[in-house]
């Protein structure tokens, strides 16, 4: 499916309707705008490859060394030309950017100076040296064979009319002395230009996607860091939110409930057995026992208590110690993690452990806590029959999901016949 | 020892205060303080010297398991303390360092749900003033969920039997709850002690130390 308007060049070329459009010209106007500023590097090269050529020349034909002063004069010369290279570029690459809006209305990054060592520190700056070589180097050098392609068509265009000043016309293949013998070839050129046409479309669309490749960078990492850090921040907000609720919970609504039941429980050891009132009593009293068991487990949903209460450590042993399999727990953490850190390492233990249990047919597993770095790297192996899957729907995937939110990454080594190992690696940067 | 049983209460919460001021006076304990917080909690203990203490763990000031800790350390000071705590939720180590507290008898680790259990809460608190131990069935099952060498030698039955054990209960009402002779749950009571390798002397705590086993054992060993 394509839209309605090409938006750059490359795709104008694939549309029937390129020799009628705009296109072409801009095209033309994109590498007529090159000359200048691609003659003017290449100019600057030959001041270290004209010399470089001599020296090649001296060696390859007179067969004598070049002489030292020429050699020197090549080394500091090609390194003063590289040490310069970054800073030259700079005013180069913001000339191409805008001239690259001739034929891509794609949008790219805006030219920003961010500094003296940035230039030579970053990839981006390097990737503007490159594109500066380049279009000293070899732009030029294609140009002049399409400038030749060029001028041999318009020959052949011009011949009848050249021949006509009787002069000898020597066109590619043949002779001509004659306008008559030179129509054949004049019409051949004309049939030529739209080749050319598209020919020049496709020399611009090339070094419009060299430039593009060369100068789109950097994808402007700063907004995506912006978004990632946005999401982190989202997600340590709900964190923060989650533990809020269940503390309101645990604080307030779970102990009003017990109260509530302990009233009802109360009541019913003063009322006799036969009164109409006994078994309502009993009803409500055994649903607010209900209750408090759903109540219970919905705050856990929310955010396990364990965690609240004993930190990560503490908790994944309570963890282990309700696991059906005997479960050995290593733990290397010193100072605090962040909330959302512990959250997603308890829930990953709490699912790996019920993998275990449910799929695994174990005997043995064991959970490792540790900070590598400035990561908390959490371990689950267990010595059962392997082959766990993410795509067989063991809960991994949820798993990973979570993992991800939290900016960690989940490694998952299953082969089968065991032993299984879920590693999941969380940053702790606050 | 008097004949009623005095106790410091401490929960955060006002009406679950309130509720369970009026449980213990129901049914004839003295409550000599109701407080909020762990240090009124350790001031009350310490000034009234109760024959019972009930606690919540997670209180004021830290809201985590402040209540916990300032029951250890009442039993530090004093190892013959009664002490019944009540936690939200089950989690084995709580019980497991508070039957490590003093000499691992007269303590109660209780869900907050059993609360409702009117007079099977108060039995239990009863049990423990006179010297029981009452560990939450919950915590129990979960316990006896786990594999090991020494539990793997019970059957089902004395399992079940060891649960009931460890509430603190005696082989009659043992028997009471699984509907059979008294001499059936003595028996079993043996062979669980056999198995769990507590030789047989005239020390009447070998039951709690059963329990202990369970409590103190750990899992990867």
């Amino acid at each position: 499916m394509t839209p309605e308007h090409p938006r750059h060049l490359a795709d104008a070329l694939r549309r029937r309707r390129w020799l009628i459009s705009a296109w072409p010209w801009r095209a033309l106007v994109y590498l007529v705008s090159t000359v200048p500023i691609a003659g003017a590097l290449a100019a600057g090269l030959l001041v270290i490859v004209a010399p470089l050529l001599a020296a090649v020349n001296a060696v390859r034909l007179q067969g004598r060394p070049p002489e030292i002063g020429l050699m020197l004069f090549l080394a500091v010369g090609s390194l003063t030309l590289l040490a310069l290279a970054p800073l030259a570029s700079f005013p180069v690459a913001a000339v191409e950017r805008w001239r690259l809006g001739l034929v891509d209305g794609r949008p790219l990054p805006p030219s920003r100076w961010q500094g003296l060592a940035a230039r030579y520190r970053t990839a981006a700056g390097w990737r503007e040296v490159a594109y500066l070589f380049w279009l000293g180097g070899f732009v030029p050098v294609a140009y002049w064979v399409f400038l030749l392609l060029v001028l041999l068509d318009l020959g052949l265009v011009a011949s009848p009319w050249l021949a006509g000043d009787a002069n000898e016309v020597i066109v590619l293949w043949g002779t001509v002395d004659t306008a008559s013998e030179a129509a054949p070839y004049a019409i051949v050129g004309v049939l030529l230009i739209p080749v050319l046409w598209y020919a020049a479309g496709l020399l611009a669309a090339a070094q419009a996607a060299v430039a593009r490749w060369a100068l789109a960078w950097p994808v402007d990492a700063t907004a995506l860091r912006e978004v990632a850090r946005s999401r982190t921040r989202l997600v340590g907000a709900y964190e923060a939110e989650r533990r809020r609720i269940e503390r309101d919970l645990h604080d307030g609504a779970q102990p009003r409930l017990t109260s509530l039941t302990l009233q009802l429980g109360l009541a019913r050891l003063d009322v006799p057995e036969d009164s109409p009132a006994a078994r309502p009593l009993a009803v409500a009293h055994d649903q607010a026992r209900g209750l408090m068991v759903m109540l219970r487990q919905l705050v856990h949903g929310i955010r396990p208590q364990t965690l609240t209460d004993l930190g990560l450590a503490g908790a994944v042993r309570e963890l282990a110690d309700a696991a059906t399999v005997a479960v050995t727990v290593r733990t290397d953490l010193d100072g605090a993690l962040p909330e959302i850190v512990e959250t997603t390492a308890y829930f990953v233990v709490s699912e790996a452990l019920g993998n275990v249990a449910r799929h695994a047919g174990a005997t043995r597993a064991e959970v490792r806590l540790t900070r590598v770095g400035a990561d908390l790297v959490v371990e689950v192996s267990d010595d059962g029959r392997g082959g766990a899957d993410p795509a067989r729907g063991t809960g991994l995937t949820g798993l990973a999901d979570r993992v991800a939110a939290a900016d960690g990454r989940l490694l998952l080594a299953s082969p089968p016949d065991g032993p299984t190992l879920i590693r999941v690696e969380l940053p702790c940067r606050r | 020892m008097s004949s009623v049983t005095r106790v410091v209460l401490a929960e955060d919460e006002v009406l679950l205060r309130e509720g369970l001021v009026a449980l213990l006076t129901r049914f004839d304990f003295a409550v000599c303080a109701a407080v909020g917080s762990a240090p009124e909690l350790l001031d009350a203990a310490r000034a009234y010297q109760p024959d019972l203490v009930l606690t919540d763990i997670r209180m004021p000031p830290g809201r985590g398991d402040d209540g916990l800790r300032a029951a250890v350390a009442l039993r530090a000071e004093r190892p013959q303390l009664p002490v019944v705590v009540l936690s939200q939720y089950v989690q084995t180590g709580y019980a497991a360092e508070l039957l490590d507290s003093g000499d691992g008898q007269r303590v109660g680790y209780l869900l907050k749900d059993r609360v409702a259990e009117v007079t099977e809460f108060v039995d239990t608190l009863r049990r423990v003033t006179a010297g029981g131990t009452a560990i939450d069935p919950d915590v129990i099952r979960q316990l006896l969920h786990r594999p090991r060498d020494p539990l793997a030698a019970l059957s089902a039955r004395e399992r079940e039997v060891l649960a009931l054990l460890a509430e603190g209960r005696s082989n009659a009402s043992i028997a009471g709850r699984l509907h059979v002779t008294e001499a059936a749950v003595g028996k079993h009571v043996g062979n669980i002690l056999l198995k769990l390798d507590l030789p047989p002397n005239d020390d009447t705590n070998r039951r709690v130390l059963a329990v202990l086993t369970y409590l103190r054992a750990d899992p990867a060993a």
